[in-house]
């Protein structure tokens, strides 16, 4: 059974990278930054070979690898992947080692410590999309905020420290409260099949028999717990200071991978898990959703900081994610899966371009650019497509995604309403203002200031290397998402079957 | 029940220690450098108790007539007072030139004060329990105290007598109304025949302030009041051990006088003090500790929070419950004391440099002693994968096993805002940058000492059956 390992090398080789590079002196920093990139890149390497073996018409889980950690409660090492999943961890072992390469330049201060927070990161972002034990999936879901925590507070802007503390706290308020739920479900289960039991498996078995209005609570606890993380309106507020104050590369990754780990929980616990409290109380979660859509929007238009603009826009798009999730239709759910990957590719591609920006000026404020379009042409191309990417222009990944969330949530019996559908559209023209605006302000019109004659320069090697690869898929998806869609069709029907059976009395 | 000759060889743990403070006397009589012997000899004094009480658990006897209990539980703790004690003394080695008490008297304190402990945590008969207790706490007096030159050190040191007698005058009163009602002092008879005396007020009474004694000893709200200044005023390395293996003794008895009671079901009597008494001294403790500057305080009324998290399990009282507070008390030993011996490190004489702001870019002073103590605050939060974690994670369980899920609920809130403080020494040390112009001489030892009491956080963190496998196996 050879292949089973697969998961477990690739969640161990940024675990193990992690650790030899605690071994390096602080002054090989050059060093540090190519053990990054190779261990990161090694984890892509290995995530692809899954990728290529992987049955896609199988909607089991795959890969399986477990072991028993602690006998004492039945806890496993238990890791697989469904094709969900599978996607997101192709998202994270892809974005990690060109995050690592952008910041080449951008971080000196303390390079080994980077390089370790960012592979241990890594590790813990895999863990929490391949674990099949509850138990395993919230130790992973809390480690990874140490690294996160450290990237947002060393190499943080000013208000590091606030960001920072603010996230922390935010995150492990909600997945505490999610924890009690955890150990409920577990001691419940204990009853029901009288054995102790973390396993996702079974507890998939045993969540919708819960009395109803226990569900409900426990629903809610695992539900507040990913929507500080997602985040979905009005748990956003730690966002934007994370966003603004974090180094890019801590914003690449936050935005790309962290953000989907609560879109991602709702998937995979939030609906099998609860099915009838979902199933309830899903209009509510979508009006919430909506609200996020709309407001997210709004904000971003007035933003004069782009890195803040960047991060409402978020808040918008995640919006879809969640409404699509709730949506329960296999198109929604699909589209919320690829926008999942979208908004990864486009905003991570967004968040590089503001930082290369800012890399060269140190400034961030809109106002600040203007008719940098003569000065750098490759980068103000770059910029276009990324921001178009994120608009959903036909073509382009964003409209896969969104396409597929309205048209699902439009002829879903669980919402059974088009306010939802129209709402949200609404959120797609917003898009196309705010971010065609800051486009046209910051590269049309003359030049503003002379010193970004002599400051800017355009994209070098290194940058387009990063760039270059999200570009490509940013294009792929748009043209034909069908390599992807199919690797989600079977995962997502068998969640919604697992959602159906309990909930066919609710739905007339 | 084993022969009479063998008796004595089952209670070797105490006997080795016993033996080991007259001869720690002795060589302090007789040699002018014991300050150098006896450390060496305590350490290996106390690794010899502790591992002999591991390998002899399965050993589980009540000796002189129900007296005293080895083996089992006891043996467990036996394990925790003896390695915390161990690491308490090899962080004291370099500190205490610091601290100015650089005289042997201190070992043979702490050595005195460990038997108090293993005669707590094995009695089986409350005049034993008092006996031991006594003889911790009066060693505890002293070495709050033991610097004379020292103001704060004093008034530590008699806060604490006067508040500790007068919490020893409640368990007295306590044992003679269970006695007067009772007419035994044993706790088997007390367990087997609760259900009669339980109909009796006069005992009931006796058992609460029996209990309220004991909780002023744990530190739980409210009866915290002294804990504050004692931790912030005696020697830091003392505080490491009152903190740890003092609450664990005090927990020990908890648990065998509660035994005794969950044995007829009769929580109706001890869950709404216990829950109460926890979820004050969660709330309080962590609410307090956000304002506190001087990282000994801080720790402090972290200590008060952490007795109320292990107070759940008393509350919860099942057998899972029970496992679940030695497994807390254990990764507790290991975090606090390695936190302690790190400020030890850092402070300078005349107790300054124990405030945050003297942790300031302590990254970049010594990245070990950073690194250490995140994990150690890392670990006292209560993240994953720390053994704080499971601590937490296993009286959580009890309690939600117990529909106690309140109690479970106010606890994560409470974890809640004890992240902030936690996170503040993390923020000092790596975010900010220095205040204080100081370099820092780390002493060989103390740095041995935090990373044993690092390794054993990680150990039982990311393999948590390593312990729990060996308490589960001697609670029956």
């Amino acid at each position: 059974m050879e292949q089973n390992l697969l998961l477990t090398y690739l969640l161990f080789t940024p675990v193990v990278g992690s650790v030899l590079v605690l071994f390096f002196r602080n002054e090989q920093k050059q060093l540090a930054r190519w053990f990054g990139l190779i261990v990161s890149f090694v984890a892509f390497v290995i995530s692809l070979v899954i990728y290529f073996r992987f049955d896609p018409a199988n909607p089991q889980f795959q890969f399986i690898h477990q072991v028993t950690w602690i006998k004492s409660l039945n806890i496993s090492y238990h890791v697989g992947v469904d094709g969900i999943s599978l996607l997101l961890v192709l998202l994270t072992t892809f974005l990690t080692p060109l995050t690592l390469l952008s910041t080449w330049k951008a971080i000196e201060k303390n390079v080994k410590m980077f390089t370790f927070s960012m592979l241990f990161l890594e590790a813990g972002m895999l863990g929490v999309f391949i674990s099949l034990d509850i138990f395993l999936f919230y130790i992973f879901w809390e480690a990874m905020l140490i690294p996160m925590y450290f990237i947002i507070g060393i190499w943080g802007g000013e208000r590091r420290i606030y960001a920072s503390l603010k996230f922390f706290i935010y995150t492990m308020f909600g997945s505490l409260l999610m924890l009690v739920a955890i150990i409920w479900l577990t001691v419940y289960a204990s009853g029901m099949l009288g054995k102790f039991t973390t396993s996702l498996v079974d507890l998939y078995k045993v969540g919708p028999t819960i009395p109803h209005q226990i569900q409900g609570w426990m629903f809610g606890a695992f539900f507040l717990s990913f929507a500080i993380k997602v985040p979905i309106f009005p748990l956003h507020t730690w966002l934007p200071d994370a966003h603004v104050e974090a180094p890019t590369a801590g914003s690449v990754i936050l935005a790309g991978v962290l953000l989907k780990m609560g879109t991602y929980g709702l998937i995979r616990f939030c609906l099998p898990l609860f099915p009838q409290s979902a199933v309830q109380y899903a209009p509510l979660v979508s009006v919430l959703a909506v609200i996020g859509i709309i407001y997210g929007a709004l904000v971003s238009m007035v933003q004069t900081d782009m890195k803040k603009l960047v991060a409402y826009s978020s808040v918008s798009h995640l919006g879809f994610v969640v409404l699509g999730i709730f949506a329960m239709t296999v198109e929604s759910v699909q589209g919320a899966v690829i926008q999942m990957i979208n908004h990864g590719l486009s905003t991570g591609a967004l968040f590089l371009l503001v930082g290369i920006l800012y890399e060269r000026t140190h400034r961030r404020d809109i106002a600040f650019y203007g008719g940098i379009a003569k000065i750098v042409p490759l980068y103000a191309t770059i910029l276009m497509i990324a921001s178009l990417s994120s608009i959903g222009l036909p073509g382009l990944n964003g409209f896969i995604g969104e396409f597929l969330i309205l048209l699902g949530s439009f002829k879903s019996p669980v919402l059974n309403s088009w306010w939802f559908t129209i709402f949200a559209a609404t959120g797609v023209i917003f898009a196309a203002v705010y971010l065609l605006w800051m486009y046209q302000r910051i590269v049309f019109g003359e030049v503003k200031n002379e010193e970004l004659k002599h400051e800017l320069t355009d994209m070098n090697l290194r940058e387009m290397i990063v760039m270059v690869p999200i570009l490509f898929f940013i294009v792929w998806i748009g043209v034909y998402p069908n390599t992807f869609l199919k690797l989600t069709e079977a995962s997502t029907q068998s969640i919604l079957q697992q959602v159906g059976t309990y909930t066919v009395n609710l739905l007339k | 029940m084993p022969q009479n000759n063998y008796e004595y060889f089952l209670l070797m743990p105490q006997i080795i220690i016993g033996i080991g403070i007259v001869l720690s006397v002795i060589i302090e009589i007789t040699t002018k450098k014991s300050e150098q012997i006896l450390p060496w000899f305590s350490i290996a004094m106390f690794l010899a108790t502790a591992v002999y009480s591991i390998l002899d658990i399965n050993q589980n006897f009540v000796l002189f007539g129900g007296m005293i209990e080895v083996g089992g539980k006891p043996a467990i703790f036996n394990f925790i007072f003896n390695i915390g004690a161990a690491l308490v003394v090899l962080s004291s080695i370099d500190y205490l030139k610091k601290y100015g008490t650089y005289f042997g008297e201190y070992y043979i304190l702490i050595q005195s004060s460990v038997l108090g402990m293993m005669v707590m945590s094995g009695a089986r008969d409350i005049l034993m329990i008092f006996m031991g207790l006594e003889l911790m706490s009066i060693c505890f007096y002293v070495l709050a105290g033991i610097n004379r030159k020292k103001f704060s050190a004093n008034e530590a040191s008699m806060k604490y007598f006067l508040l500790g007698a007068f919490a020893t005058g409640f368990i007295v009163y306590g044992i003679a109304l269970i006695y007067g009602t009772t007419g035994s002092t044993s706790i088997q008879n007390l367990s087997e025949n609760f259900s009669v005396y339980s109909t009796n007020i006069v005992f009931v009474l006796g058992l609460i302030i029996f209990l309220i004694g004991f909780s002023f000893k744990i530190a739980a709200v409210p009866f915290h009041m002294w804990v504050p200044d004692v931790y912030q005023g005696s020697a830091t390395t003392v505080t490491g051990l009152m903190s740890t293996t003092g609450k664990a003794a005090a927990f020990s008895v908890l648990i065998v006088v509660l035994t005794a009671v969950f044995g007829s079901n009769a929580h109706s009597v001890t869950r709404p003090y216990f829950a109460t008494i926890s979820a004050l001294s969660m709330v309080f403790g962590s609410m307090v500790a956000i304002s506190q500057n001087n990282l000994k305080r801080m720790l402090a009324y972290s200590s008060i929070a952490h007795a109320g998290y292990m107070a759940i399990g008393l509350a919860a009282g099942n057998a899972y419950s029970i496992a679940g507070i030695i497994f807390y008390l254990t990764a507790y030993a290991f975090m606090n004391i390695g936190a302690f011996a790190i400020i030890s490190i850092v402070e300078d004489e005349n107790d300054s440099r124990v405030d945050l702001n003297s942790f300031a870019g302590l990254h970049s002073k010594s990245p070990i002693l950073a690194a250490m103590m995140a994990l150690f605050m890392f670990a006292l939060a209560g993240i994953p994968p720390l053994a704080g974690f499971f601590g937490k994670y296993y009286v959580f369980v009890s309690a939600i096993q117990s529909n106690l899920t309140w109690l479970a609920i106010v606890g994560v809130l409470s974890s809640v805002i004890s992240v902030y403080f936690y996170i503040r020494v993390v923020v000092v040390m790596y975010f900010k940058d220095s205040v204080e112009d100081f370099k820092i001489t780390i002493s060989s030892f103390s740095l041995a000492a935090v990373v044993i009491a690092a390794l054993f956080v990680l150990v039982f963190g990311i393999v948590p059956d390593t312990l729990m496998n060996v308490i589960t196996s001697v609670i029956h």
